[in-house]
C-alpha cells in the first residue's frame, strides 16, 4: 500500500515538475498610458457607422412608416425573396406565421413567432437588407417595412404606424421565450464522470444508416443522392464484447478510390474586350445575390443569365416571371444591348412591375462592362 | 507483387527529363494529384452560395494546422474584397477617446501568435436528425485550426480608454453587407480575444476576413467577425439578428437557449471514414482523428471499435495547446472484421464528450447548433465506412 502511495506521490511530483506548455509568444507588453496610435473619430464618422439599435430603442433615428406604405416597399424590395406575404420563396427565410410551432419538431422560427426584440428587426433590415443592396433603405422605409412585417404576422392591424415615438412600447410575441445558456447546470456536472472503458453496453445495433450518399465531382462541390440501402439494417452485424455477430465473406477486393484527374484548364483568349469583361465581372457582384451566370448557372430569385443577348425576354424555363416579362415574351421581344442598357439603367421604369428589386446602374461604363461580361457567356438565338 | 516492379526496374520520365523550374507557380497550389482535397459545399443546404457555408476536407488532412486554401468558409453576404488601404477600424461607445485605426496602425501594436480552432456552431447540426451526410468533411468539416497573429483586443480597448467594468459588453461588426454584429461580454473581450491580421504566417484570405478579423478562442465561429470594422463598448448586449433569431436553439418545450458561446469538447475519427475507406486489407491500420474543446486543453481521447462497448485510450499528437485542434491516433492490427468506430474526447475541466442520446435527452431534437455528439462510422469487411447511428 505504501509503495502505491509512494508511486502516486512521485507521479504527482513528476507532473508538477513538467515545464508549463509555452505559448507561441510571450504575452504582448502593455503600457500604462496609451500607445498614441490611431486618430480621433469624427462625429460624422461615428454617425455613419454607429447605427446599431439596442432592445430599448436607443440608437433609432427619428421617423415613421405605416403598414400601407410598408406593403408597397416590401413588394418592391423584399418580396422577390421573402414572398408578397412574407411567406418566403425557395430556401429564403419565412418572416411571418409559425406561432405555436416552437415546441414542434421543426419549429417555424419567424420574426413573429421567434424574434424576441423589435429592435433586432429594425436594425437588421436597415443595415443588411435588401440582400445585395444593403444600406440603401431610408429610416422611414425601414419603419414601414417593419410595420408591414408585424402586420403580416397579425401582430398589428392595417391602420398601424410604427415610429420612433411608439417603438419602445411594442412587445414581441416571444420576448420571454429565451433562457441564457444553461449547459453548465444542465449538463456539465453529469457529463464529467470518469467514463466507462469496458463492457459498457451488452449489445450495440445499427439503428440508422446515412440518409444521403455524397460524391465529390472533380469540378468541385458535391452531389448527394438518397442512400437506397438505408432501410437495410438487418444485414448489418450487431456487436457484443465478443465482437461483431457475423462477418460477411469478402467477395471482391476492396474498392480503391479512383485517381481524380484534374480538369484541363484552358488558357483564356486575350482580346481587346478582355478588360471590359473583367470590369463587368466586378460590376456583376451587385447582381450575384439573385442571378447566376456561367457553367451550371441555375435560376435563383432571378433567372440564370447564360446566352442573354439575343434571348427572348422572359423565356427562361422554370422561372416565374412577373407579368410585364410574360407580356414581353408573348410579344417576342428580345434582349439586345440597347434594351439591356435601358433596363439596367432604370429597371422599374423600363419594365414596370418587375419583381427585380435592384435600383439600377448609374454609370454608363458599368452598363457597358456588364453587357460585355454577360455576352461572354454566349449569345442566344 | 509477383515480379519486379517496372516503376523501379524501368527508367521513368521524371527520373530522366527535367522538371518544373522555380517560379513556375510563384504562389504554389497543391500538386494535381491532390486536386480532390478541396472544401466543398452542399448546394441544397442554403438558398444561395453567397449566404452559405462549405466544409474543410478534414478527412484528407493530417496534423492539426488547416491550410488557409481549404479552410471552410461561411459568409452571410458573400466574401468581400477590402484592401489594406481602404481598411478602417473604429472603436467607440463607452470610451474616453473614440478612435479610428488604419491597417498600418494595427501592425504597430504589440502582437501575439496563437493556434486556435474556429468551429461553426452549426457543425454536425444535420446529425440532430440522425445520420445524414456520408463523410467526415460534411458532418464535421465546419472547422479549421490556424496560427493567428494579432493584437489582443484588450490592448485596443485600453488605447481608447474603454470602460472595462465587468457589466459592460463589446459589440463587434464587420464591413460586409451583412455586418454580422455580435455582442461579447467584457470578461471574454479582456481575456483572449485577438484582432488578427495573419493566419499560418501569411495574410488572411479574402474568405476569412482579409485584412483583419476577430479571433474569439473556443467560442462559436459566428462571433469571429470578419472584415472587422467597428468595436463598440456598450452597457448591454445589442441582441443582434445573429444572437437572437440565429445561433439560438429551441428546447422541446419551445423555449430557446441564447448566448451559447462556448464550443464544448468534441472529436471525430477522420480516417477511416466514409471518404477514407480502408484500401489495404487486414493488418496494421492507423486510426486518426481530431479532438478539441472550447474550454481549454484536450486531456484524453478514447476510441471504440465496437460501438462503445470497449474503449482504448488513444495517443495524443501534441499536448498543451488550448482551444486548438489536437490530433489523436490509435494504431491497431485490423483483423478484417466489421467495426463501429467512435471517439470520445475529454478536456481539462473533466468534461466527457456526450453521446447523441445524452444530447437529445438533455435538449430535445429541435436544435440546429452545438451538436458535439460522439460520431459513429460503420466499417464493413471491405473497409468501406458509412455514417450510422447505434443503439
Amino acid at each position: 500500500m505504501a509503495a502505491v502511495q509512494e508511486e502516486a506521490r512521485a507521479r504527482v511530483a513528476e507532473l508538477e515538475a513538467r515545464p508549463v506548455a509555452l505559448s507561441l509568444t510571450a504575452p504582448a507588453p502593455e503600457r500604462d498610458g496609451a500607445f498614441g496610435l490611431g486618430r480621433a473619430a469624427h462625429a460624422e464618422e461615428l454617425a455613419a457607422w454607429d447605427v446599431d439599435v439596442l432592445p430599448d430603442g436607443r440608437g433609432l433615428p427619428e421617423g415613421a412608416g405605416d403598414v400601407f406604405t410598408g406593403e408597397e416597399v416590401f413588394a418592391a424590395k423584399c418580396a422577390s425573396c421573402h414572398g408578397d406575404f412574407a411567406e418566403g420563396v425557395d430556401n429564403w427565410p419565412v418572416l411571418a406565421g409559425g406561432f405555436d410551432t416552437l415546441a414542434d419538431k421543426d419549429p417555424v422560427k419567424t420574426v413573429g413567432s421567434y424574434w424576441p426584440y423589435l429592435s433586432t428587426v429594425w436594425d437588421y433590415v436597415h443595415r443588411s437588407m435588401p440582400f445585395g443592396e444593403a444600406g440603401t433603405l431610408t429610416a422611414d422605409e425601414t419603419y414601414a417595412i417593419v410595420a408591414y412585417i408585424l402586420y403580416s404576422n397579425d401582430l398589428v392591424d392595417d391602420e398601424f404606424e410604427l415610429s420612433s415615438e411608439n417603438f419602445a412600447e411594442f412587445e414581441m410575441y416571444n420576448k420571454d421565450g429565451f433562457v441564457i445558456d444553461d449547459r453548465p447546470d444542465r449538463e456539465y456536472a453529469d457529463w464529467s464522470a470518469e467514463p466507462c472503458m469496458e463492457n459498457c453496453k451488452d449489445e450495440v445495433k445499427i439503428t440508422m444508416r446515412s440518409v444521403f450518399l455524397v460524391s465529390e465531382p472533380p469540378e468541385g462541390g458535391t452531389e448527394s443522392v438518397m442512400n437506397h440501402a438505408r432501410d437495410q439494417l438487418d444485414s448489418l452485424p450487431s456487436f457484443t464484447a465478443d465482437g461483431p455477430s457475423h462477418v460477411a465473406a469478402v467477395t471482391q477486393a476492396a474498392a480503391t478510390t479512383p485517381a481524380v484527374q484534374p480538369a484541363a484548364v484552358e488558357a483564356p483568349e486575350e482580346d481587346a474586350g478582355a478588360e471590359l469583361v473583367a470590369a463587368g465581372e466586378k460590376v456583376f457582384k451587385k447582381c450575384k445575390a439573385c442571378h447566376q451566370v456561367g457553367q451550371g448557372a441555375k435560376n435563383k430569385s432571378g433567372p440564370q443569365l447564360n446566352n442573354l443577348i439575343g434571348r427572348t425576354i422572359g423565356s427562361v424555363d422554370g422561372f416565374k416571371y412577373s407579368n410585364v416579362f410574360k407580356a414581353a415574351m408573348e410579344e417576342g421581344r428580345v434582349w439586345d444591348e440597347a434594351s439591356l442598357a435601358a433596363f439596367l439603367a432604370k429597371p422599374k421604369e423600363y419594365m414596370k412591375g418587375t419583381k427585380m428589386s435592384f435600383s439600377g446602374l448609374k454609370k454608363e461604363a458599368d452598363i457597358e462592362a456588364i453587357t460585355a461580361y454577360l455576352a461572354s457567356f454566349g449569345e442566344g438565338s | 507483387q509477383s515480379g519486379p516492379d517496372p516503376l523501379i526496374t524501368e527508367l521513368q520520365d521524371w527520373a530522366s527529363y527535367t522538371g518544373a523550374g522555380v517560379d513556375e507557380t510563384p504562389y504554389g497550389m497543391p500538386i494535381s494529384f491532390e486536386s480532390h482535397v478541396v472544401r466543398r459545399n452542399v448546394e441544397w443546404l442554403t438558398a444561395s452560395p453567397i449566404s452559405s457555408i462549405n466544409f474543410t476536407p478534414i478527412h484528407a488532412l493530417e496534423g492539426t494546422i488547416t491550410p488557409q486554401g481549404c479552410a471552410f468558409e461561411r459568409h452571410h453576404s458573400g466574401a468581400i474584397e477590402l484592401s489594406k488601404q481602404d481598411y478602417r477600424l473604429m472603436i467607440n461607445g463607452l470610451v474616453d477617446r473614440p478612435l479610428v485605426f488604419t491597417y498600418a496602425d494595427i501592425e504597430r501594436f504589440p502582437r501575439e501568435n496563437h493556434v486556435y480552432f474556429c468551429e461553426c456552431a452549426a457543425n454536425t447540426g444535420m446529425e440532430w436528425a440522425g445520420a445524414q451526410l456520408n463523410g467526415a468533411q460534411f458532418t464535421h468539416g465546419m472547422i479549421h485550426n490556424m496560427e493567428y497573429t494579432g493584437v489582443p483586443l484588450r490592448t485596443l480597448l485600453k488605447e481608447a480608454g474603454a470602460d472595462i467594468s465587468a457589466d459592460k459588453w463589446v459589440y463587434v461588426e464587420g464591413a460586409d453587407a451583412s455586418s454580422n454584429g455580435r455582442s461579447i461580454p467584457m470578461e471574454k473581450a479582456l481575456d483572449d480575444v485577438l484582432v488578427a491580421f495573419k493566419a499560418n504566417g501569411e495574410a488572411l484570405r479574402m474568405e476569412h476576413g482579409y485584412p483583419v478579423r476577430l479571433v474569439v478562442p473556443g467560442w462559436e465561429g459566428n462571433m469571429w467577425v470578419k472584415w472587422l470594422r467597428r468595436i463598440e463598448v456598450v452597457d448591454g448586449p445589442v441582441e443582434s439578428r445573429e444572437e437572437t433569431s440565429k445561433y439560438t436553439d429551441v428546447y422541446e418545450d419551445g423555449t430557446a437557449r441564447k448566448w451559447t458561446w462556448v464550443m464544448d469538447a468534441k472529436s471525430v475519427i477522420t480516417s477511416p471514414s466514409p471518404q477514407m475507406p480502408i484500401t489495404h486489407g487486414k493488418g496494421p491500420l492507423v486510426i486518426s482523428g481530431l479532438a478539441w474543446s472550447g474550454h481549454g486543453q484536450i486531456t484524453r481521447v478514447d476510441v471504440s471499435r465496437d460501438g462503445g462497448i470497449t474503449w482504448e485510450t488513444a495517443r495524443l499528437g501534441k499536448q498543451g495547446d488550448t482551444k486548438a485542434l489536437t490530433r489523436f491516433y490509435l494504431d491497431v492490427d485490423w483483423d478484417g472484421a466489421p467495426m463501429l468506430l467512435q471517439s470520445r474526447a475529454m478536456d481539462e475541466t473533466g468534461y466527457v464528450q456526450p453521446t447523441k442520446a445524452q444530447l437529445r435527452d438533455s435538449r430535445g431534437e429541435n436544435s440546429v447548433y452545438h451538436n458535439n455528439c460522439i460520431q459513429t462510422w460503420y466499417v464493413n469487411e471491405q473497409g468501406i465506412a458509412e455514417n450510422v447511428e447505434v443503439s
